[in-house]
C-alpha cells in the first residue's frame, strides 16, 4: 500500500513529514490524520527529532478533509467523531512544526497549517476556507484560530465568502513569515527548521508553550508563567552552556539537559 | 486549431499569434478575447514553444476596444466596463507579464487604446516605422487600462506619460523608441524578417533562465534594493539547477555551441 505519509530525517534534528497522496490532492482523510497523529507521537518521544517540518507538494498542501467520508456522517456519527481528538493530538505536540506549504492549502489542509508553529509559503500558496460553499463551518479550529491570527474583519470576510488568500496576503496578515519562490520552500523551510534544531531544546519547548499559551491566558498570567519558564530554564546545563559558549566566543553545543 | 479572429502558427519553436480582424482594426471583442486567451494559455505549457509573437493583420496592429461591441443607449444605465477590464483585459495582459518565455510585440501599424498597452506588456516591442501609439482612452472620458498608468509612468517617466494620456495623441514609433517606450524600429517592410530572426534567435536561449530574468525584472518594480538581492539570490539558486546551466557552462568549457532545451 502507497503510505500515506512519507517520513525521514533530512538533517539533524530535522523529522520531515510529506503528505502524500497527491492523486487525492492530500484530502486529510481520517486514515491521514490518524497517521499523522502517530507520527507525531512517535516524534515526540525519538529524542533525535528536534523540529518537524510538514509538506505536501509543489501544487498541493492539503486540498480539504475527505468529502466523501464527510457525507456519509450525521449529526449522531459527529458527535462521536475521533477527528477532534486527533487535531487535539497535533494541537498538544511539543516540538516545534515548520510547514512549507506550496500550493493549495483549503479547509482542514488550511486548518492544519494553522495548528503549525512557523509556516514558510511558496509563491504559488493558496489559502481559504470554502466549507461555506459546502453548507457548513470549519471544523478544525479555522474560525477560532484565523480570527486569533487576523482579527475579525478577515477571518469573518475569508469564512463567509470562502475567498482564497494569496500568498502575499497569508503574509501581510501573519499566517506566514515568509514567501519565498516555490522551488525553494521545502529546503528554506529545512534550513530553519535545522536551525531551531540546534537551539537548547528544553528553551525551544517552553517558548513554544509560552507563545501557544497567550490565546488561552491573561497578560499578567503569561507573564507569570513567562517567570517561571525563566526561573526553571537557570537549572538546565543548555543555559550555563549557552552563556559559557558566549563569554568564550564559541558555537555553543546543546544536550537538551 | 480553428479560429476566426486570430491566426496562429508555431514555427521553429515560435509561437506566432496574428490578430486578424483588419476590417476594425484587430479591435478586440468577446470572441477575440476568448480566442486569444486559449491559445496563450496553451503555449504558456507548451515546452516546444519557447519565443511568442503578437501582431496583427492588415494595416493596424490592434484598436483596443471594439467600440460597435459597446454603443451605449442614452437612456439606459451606465455600462459596467469593469466587467470586462476584469474578465479579459486584465487577465490577458497578466498572461503576457507571467509568461514563462519571452513575448515579442510586432507593432505593425496603429496601437491605440488597449492595443496600445497589450504592446507595452510584451516584452520586447519591435515597431514598424509607420506604426503609432495613442492613449486614446481620454477623448472618451476614460482612463488607460490594461496597464497602461503603470507601465507607461515606468518606461517613459512622469511628464512624458502625462502628456501621453491626458492628451491622447499619436506618439510616432521613432520618438516612442527614442523614449525607451519599445526596444527597436525597423523599415515596415523588413518588420517582419527582423521579428523572425529575433524570435527564432529567443527560441534557441535558455528558455526557464529566460523566464526568471523575465520574472526578477517584473518584481524589481515593486521591491527594496534588499528584497531584489535576496530575489536574485533565490533565483539563482533555482537556475543554477537548470539542465541549461550545466549545458552552457560545459559548452564553454568545451569552446563549443551550447544547445539549450529551455529547461
Amino acid at each position: 500500500m502507497q503510505e500515506l505519509i512519507k517520513a525521514e530525517i533530512t538533517v539533524d534534528g530535522v523529522m520531515l513529514l510529506t503528505l502524500n497522496r497527491a492523486e487525492k490532492r492530500n484530502a486529510l482523510n481520517n486514515a491521514t490524520l490518524q497517521y499523522l497523529c502517530e507520527l507525531f507521537e512517535e516524534a515526540e518521544h525519538n529524542s533525535r527529532v528536534k523540529v518537524v517540518v510538514l509538506t505536501g507538494n509543489p501544487y498541493c498542501f492539503a486540498a480539504g478533509a475527505d468529502l466523501s467520508e464527510l457525507a456519509e456522517m450525521d449529526a449522531v456519527a459527529l458527535q462521536l467523531d475521533i477527528r477532534p481528538k486527533l487535531w487535539q493530538k497535533i494541537d498538544a505536540f511539543t516540538k516545534p512544526i515548520v510547514a512549507a506549504v506550496n500550493g493549495y492549502a483549503l479547509g482542514a489542509g488550511f486548518e492544519l497549517v494553522l495548528h503549525t508553529d512557523i509556516v514558510l509559503c511558496g509563491e504559488n500558496a493558496k489559502f481559504g476556507l470554502p466549507e461555506i460553499g459546502l453548507g457548513m463551518l470549519p471544523g478544525a479550529g479555522g474560525t477560532q484560530r484565523l480570527a486569533r491570527l487576523v482579527g475579525q474583519q478577515l477571518a469573518m470576510r475569508w469564512a463567509m465568502t470562502g475567498e482564497m488568500i494569496s500568498a502575499k496576503q497569508a503574509q501581510q496578515h501573519g499566517i506566514c513569515s515568509e514567501v519565498v519562490p516555490t522551488a525553494l520552500t521545502l529546503e528554506y523551510a529545512i534550513q530553519l527548521a535545522s536551525k531551531i534544531a540546534k537551539q537548547a531544546p528544553l528553551a525551544i519547548r517552553v517558548i513554544k508553550q509560552s507563545i501557544k499559551s497567550i490565546h488561552e491566558i491573561t497578560l499578567s498570567q503569561g507573564l507569570k508563567s513567562e517567570r517561571q519558564n525563566f526561573v526553571w530554564l537557570a537549572a538546565t546545563k543548555d543555559r550555563n552552556e549557552g552563556i559559557n559558549a558566549f563569554f568564550e566566543k564559541r558555537k555553543p553545543i546543546f544536550r537538551g539537559e | 486549431m480553428d479560429y476566426k479572429n486570430i491566426i496562429v502558427e508555431e514555427k521553429n519553436g515560435v509561437g506566432y499569434l496574428t490578430l486578424n480582424r483588419p476590417q476594425a482594426l484587430n479591435s478586440f471583442n468577446v470572441d477575440m478575447h476568448h480566442e486569444v486567451a486559449e491559445v496563450l494559455n496553451l503555449w504558456a505549457k507548451k515546452q516546444d514553444v519557447r519565443c511568442i509573437v503578437i501582431s496583427g493583420e492588415g494595416r493596424g496592429f490592434c484598436a483596443g476596444q471594439d467600440l460597435g461591441d459597446r454603443v451605449v443607449d442614452p437612456n439606459a444605465a451606465a455600462p459596467d466596463l469593469g466587467y470586462s477590464i476584469e474578465t479579459y483585459y486584465n487577465p490577458l495582459i497578466k498572461m503576457i507579464v507571467n509568461m514563462p518565455k519571452p513575448v515579442i510585440c510586432a507593432v505593425n501599424g496603429v496601437a491605440a487604446g488597449a492595443g496600445a498597452n497589450i504592446a507595452l506588456a510584451c516584452d520586447l516591442v519591435i515597431a514598424a516605422k509607420s506604426a503609432n501609439f495613442v492613449q486614446a482612452f481620454c477623448r472618451l472620458g476614460l482612463v488607460p487600462d490594461s496597464g497602461g498608468t503603470w507601465f507607461l509612468p515606468r518606461s517613459v517617466g512622469h511628464a512624458r506619460a502625462m502628456g501621453l494620456t491626458l492628451l491622447g495623441d499619436k506618439l510616432p514609433a521613432e520618438t516612442a523608441k527614442e523614449w525607451g517606450m519599445i526596444w527597436d524600429v525597423a523599415e515596415d517592410t523588413e518588420l517582419k524578417t527582423k521579428v523572425t530572426e529575433l524570435a527564432e534567435r529567443l527560441a534557441k536561449q535558455p528558455t526557464f533562465g529566460l523566464s526568471l530574468i523575465k520574472k526578477a525584472i517584473h518584481q524589481s518594480r515593486n521591491h527594496s534594493f534588499d528584497e531584489q538581492m535576496h530575489l536574485e539570490r533565490d533565483f539563482q539558486r533555482i537556475a543554477g539547477r537548470s539542465e541549461d546551466y550545466r549545458e552552457g557552462v560545459q559548452a564553454f568549457m568545451n569552446k563549443r555551441e551550447p544547445n539549450f532545451q529551455g529547461l
